[in-house]
C-alpha cells in the first residue's frame, strides 16, 4: 500500500533541549523545561499566545505523582488559556498529536515539549510497572534484562556478537563528542555485565533531561525558519505485548510504521533511531532496512542521552536541526515505546530541495 | 482543504459497578470495544487505529497500561495513542481520535476510556503527598468545595440546589441501565439528611468510584454512509487549558471553560446555546456543578445559573434537560466519565437513549472538566450532518 499524502505541509521549524544530566536535584520538572520552552520560542520569535496549540508527552509514574504534567503548564504560561492536550507517551507521540492537529487546519503552529527525570527512582524497577500487570509484572523483570532477552536471541540467530554490539556504543558515543547536551562522550569503556550479554557500556545513561520542537505548517513554516525539515510522511504502529508472541530479533511494526510514512520510497542520508540498547539498533537497522552508507545517530543517540519519555522527541528535533543546519536533505527519524520495541513510530523529514 | 466531516457509528459501555472482581483491566476494556463495534455493526479489521485514554496510571498501578492493552483492543498492527489530560481525559481522547478522522489520516477510530477504580483507592490517589502539595486535602471534595462555597456567596444561591442536582441525577440513573447508582428508594430528604462532608457538600452530593469503560467508533462521511443506525455527526470540538492556580484565577467560572464552549459554539454556528441546544451532559462530580456550569458554559447569565436547576429547567422533561444519563453524580470511572458525557449526548441526537431519551433531541453537547477546573473538553454532536 502506498504511503498517504499528508492534506497539508507541516514542518519542524525548531528544537531545543537541555543538556542531559544524571541528577537535576536541584530543579523540578518545571524548572528543567523552562529554559527550553524559551529558547525553541526564541528560536522562531514565537510568544506563547502565538502558539496554535501545545502538546506534551511525560509520565506519572516516573515523576512520582499523579497529574505530574499539570505543573509543567505552570513553564509553558498558560494564560490566557489554551489550546492543549497531553499524552502518557514519549514527546514524539505528542508530536504527532500536534501534526493530526495541524492536518485539521484549526491551528498553524504547535508547540510540543517533553520531559523526565529517571534520578529520582531506580528507572530499571519503575519500567517494570508497565508490563502485564497480572503475569509479568508481579515478577518485576526489568529493562536491562528484557533487553538482555533481546539481544541474545539477536547473538542465537547470528544477527550480531559482542564485538560488533561493543562497536555500536563506541560509535555512537564517539558521535556524542561533538553533542554538548550528551550525558556520555567521547570514550566510554564497556564494562562489566550488568545482564549478559549486555554491559554497562550496551546500556544508555540515567538521566535527566526535556526537549522541545516548534511545528508549523505551509507558508508559516517557510516564515518561521530558513529551512523547514518537512514531516513527509509519520506514522507509528504496535506489537503484541507479550514477549512470547515476538520475534525478538525482528521489527515488524518498525517496518510498517516506516512504510506508512514513505521512507522506503526515496533513500535517507541520516537516521536518528531510538535505540537504548545497542542490540536494539541491529533489529531497527533490519527493519528500517538502514545501510551502512546512511548516517546512524550522529547525535550519539540514545546510549548518549536518554532521558525517558523525551528521547524519541529528541531523535525527532536532531534529525529536523541536521536538515536546518543543510547537513541533511532526507531524514529518518524513530522513537519506541514498551519493552523490547513494542512500539514504534518512525517519521521521514526532508529540507526544501536546492 | 477542509476537514473531513466526522461521525459517530458505534456506542459502547460496561455497566459500571463499584468493583469488576470478575474480570481484568483488558477484559474491562474489551467488553466495551465489542459493545461498539456491535452497535457499529463492524469487526477489529475495521478499525484503523486504536486512540485509548484514562487517568492517572496509579489508579490501577500500570504504568502505560496501553502496552499490555494492545492485544484486547485488537490493536496490533495498528497505532495506539495514550491520552491523559486529568478528568477531562475521556473527552480528549475523543477529540484526538476525531482530528485522526478530521485531518483524513484515519477513516475508521476506535476510541475508548476507562478507569478501574477498584484498583486502588482514588480519594487518596488523588491527594497528592508532600512536597507537592500542602497536606490540607482529602481526595478532590476538599478541593471543590471552598469553590463552591465561593459560588453560593457570590450568587445567593440557597443551600438547597446542590441536594436537588443530587435528587436529579440519581433518579435519571434510574432510567439508564449502565448507570452505577440505582438507588431505587432515594427521596430528597435521604439526600438532604445524607452526612456532610465537605461543607457544603453532603455525601449523596458526591459522585461513586466506579469501574467501568466507555468505547465509541468514529469514521468518515462513506463510513457514516455505510452505518447500520443513524450516526451522531460532530458539529465541533475543542479543548482548553490554564494553570492549576495563579493570581487572578476564578474558580468558579474559569476563562478556559468559557473559551472552550465559545470555540464549540463558533464552530457549530451556536448563536444562543440555551435555545439551541437541547440536551447537556456535563461533568458534575459533586452537585454544585451543574449550576456553576450552565454559567460558565453560557446556559445562563452570571449568577443565573441556580434558578434553572431550581425551577426544573434541567430535568430530563424540563426544557434543559442536564445529565439525562445520571451523570458523573451516578457513575464515575473517572478517566472514563468524560467520553461517557460525549457518548450519552450522541446517543440522544440518534435517539438510543432509551428510556432517557430526550424527545427530539437534534443538537446535545458533551463536557469535561479536570485537574484543578483547568481542563476542558467539549464537543457538540448533532442528528444532521454539519452543514459547512
Amino acid at each position: 500500500m502506498p504511503a498517504p499524502t499528508p492534506l497539508r505541509d507541516i514542518a519542524v521549524v525548531a528544537f531545543a533541549q537541555t543538556d542531559h544530566r544524571r541528577t537535576t536535584d536541584e530543579f523540578s520538572e518545571v524548572e528543567m523545561l523552562m529554559p527550553v520552552l524559551h529558547e525553541v520560542l526564541d528560536r522562531t520569535g514565537l510568544r506563547t499566545g502565538d502558539i496554535g496549540f501545545t502538546c506534551s508527552g511525560s509520565s506519572d509514574y516516573l515523576a512520582g505523582r499523579a497529574f505530574s504534567f499539570t505543573m509543567a503548564l505552570d513553564g509553558v504560561g498558560a494564560w490566557p488559556p489554551i489550546s492543549e492536550s497531553h499524552v502518557e507517551m514519549d514527546g514524539a507521540w505528542a508530536l504527532y498529536e500536534a501534526w493530526t492537529k495541524l492536518l485539521t487546519g484549526e491551528a498553524d503552529t504547535a508547540l510540543v515539549y517533553a520531559y523526565g527525570k529517571s534520578s529520582p527512582g531506580s528507572v530499571r524497577d519503575v519500567l517494570t510497572r508497565q508490563l502485564d500487570p497480572y503475569y509479568v509484572a508481579p515478577l518485576w523483570p526489568d529493562s536491562v534484562a528484557l533487553a538482555a532477552l533481546q539481544a541474545q536471541a539477536l547473538i542465537d540467530a547470528g544477527d550480531t556478537d559482542e564485538p560488533a554490539l561493543a562497536a555500536v556504543a563506541g560509535r555512537s558515543r564517539a558521535s556524542a563528542a561533538d553533542n554538548s547536551h550528551a550525558q556520555l562522550r567521547g570514550s566510554v569503556p564497556s564494562g562489566d555485565y550488568l545482564v549478559r550479554p549486555l554491559r554497562t557500556g550496551d546500556c544508555p545513561p540515567i538521566g535527566d533531561g526535556a526537549a522541545a520542537v516548534i511545528l508549523a505548517a505551509g507558508e508559516r513554516a517557510r516564515e518561521l525558519c530558513e529551512r523547514p525539515a518537512w514531516i513527509r510522511g509519520i506514522d507509528h504502529r504496535i506489537e503484541a505485548h507479550g514477549l512470547g508472541v515476538r520475534d525478538l530479533t525482528d521489527s515488524p511494526s518498525a517496518r510498517l510504521a516506516a512504510e506508512r510514512a514513505g521512507a522506503f520510497e526515496r533513500p535517507v542520508d541520516t537516521a536518528e533511531l531510538h535505540a537504548p540498547f545497542t542490540s536494539q539498533e541491529v533489529v531497527l537497522r533490519k527493519a528500517l532496512r538502514i545501510g551502512d552508507e546512511v548516517s546512524v545517530n550522529p547525535s550519539g543517540g540514545a546510549l548518549a542521552a536518554n532521558p525517558v519519555m523525551a528521547t524519541g522527541l529528541v531523535r525527532i528535533g536532531e534529525a529536523a536541526a541536521r536538515i536546518h543546519r543543510g547537513e541533511s536533505r532526507r531524514a529518518l527519524a524513530h522513537a519506541t515505546s514498551g519493552p523490547c520495541l513494542q512500539q514504534n513510530l518512525v517519521a521521514v523529514l526532508e529540507g526544501d530541495p536546492r | 482543504m477542509s476537514k473531513e466531516p466526522v461521525a459517530v457509528v458505534g456506542i459502547g459501555q460496561t455497566k459500571h459497578v463499584a468493583a469488576r472482581r470478575d474480570v481484568s483491566i483488558a477484559g474491562l476494556v474489551r467488553e466495551a470495544a465489542r459493545s461498539a463495534l456491535a452497535d457499529a455493526e463492524l469487526t477489529w479489521a475495521d478499525i484503523d487505529a486504536v486512540v485509548i485514554g484514562k487517568a492517572p496510571d496509579f489508579f490501577e498501578g500500570v504504568m502505560m497500561p496501553e502496552l499490555y492493552l494492545a492485544d484486547a483492543l485488537g490493536a496490533v498492527g495498528k497505532p495506539m495513542l495514550r491520552v491523559h489530560t486529568a478528568g477531562s481525559v475521556g473527552g480528549s481522547t475523543a477529540l484526538v481520535a476525531s482530528n485522526l478522522i478530521a485531518g483524513r489520516v484515519h477513516g475508521t477510530v476506535l476510541t475508548l476510556a476507562f478507569e478501574k477504580q477498584s484498583e486502588s483507592n482514588a480519594m487518596w490517589g488523588l491527594s497528592l503527598p508532600v512536597p507537592f502539595q500542602q497536606p490540607l486535602l482529602a481526595g478532590a471534595g476538599g478541593f471543590f468545595a471552598p469553590h463552591v462555597r465561593a459560588y453560593m456567596r457570590r450568587t445567593g444561591a440557597p443551600d438547597t440546589v446542590g441536594s436537588l442536582v443530587a435528587y436529579k441525577d440519581r433518579r435519571n440513573a434510574l432510567k439508564n441501565p449502565y448507570a452505577h447508582l440505582h438507588e431505587h428508594d432515594i427521596t430528597l430528604e435521604k439526600v438532604q439528611a445524607s452526612p456532610m462532608l465537605w461543607d457544603p457538600i453532603r455525601y449523596s452530593e458526591t459522585c461513586p468510584s466506579s469501574d467501568g469503560a466507555c468505547a465509541m467508533v468514529l469514521t468518515d462521511r462513506a463510513g457514516a454512509a455505510r452505518s447500520p443506525r443513524p450516526p451522531a455527526w460532530m458539529h465541533g470540538g475543542a479543548m482548553r487549558t490554564e494553570p492549576t492556580m495563579f493570581a487572578g484565577k476564578d474558580f468558579v467560572s474559569p476563562q478556559a471553560g468559557k473559551d472552550c464552549a465559545a470555540d464549540v459554539y463558533r464552530q457549530a454556528g451556536i448563536a444562543d446555546p440555551r435555545r439551541e441546544i437541547d440536551a447537556v451532559e456535563m461533568y458534575v462530580p459533586f452537585s454544585w456543578y451543574e449550576p456553576m456550569w450552565l454559567e460558565n458554559l453560557g446556559f445562563a447569565d452570571e449568577g443565573e445559573g441556580w434558578k434553572l436547576t431550581e425551577s426544573g429547567v434541567t430535568e430530563l422533561d424540563g426544557d434543559l434537560p442536564v445529565n439525562m444519563s445520571g451523570g458523573v453524580l451516578s457513575t464515575n470511572p473517572i478517566g472514563a466519565s468524560g467520553m461517557i458525557r460525549f457518548a450519552e449526548a450522541a446517543l440522544q441526537v440518534r435517539g438510543q437513549a432509551g428510556e432517557h431519551q430526550v424527545d427530539g433531541a437534534r443538537r446535545a453537547l458533551g463536557h469535561a472538566y479536570g485537574g484543578g477546573s483547568q481542563f476542558f473538553s467539549m464537543w457538540l454532536v448533532g442528528a444532521a450532518p454539519p452543514s459547512s
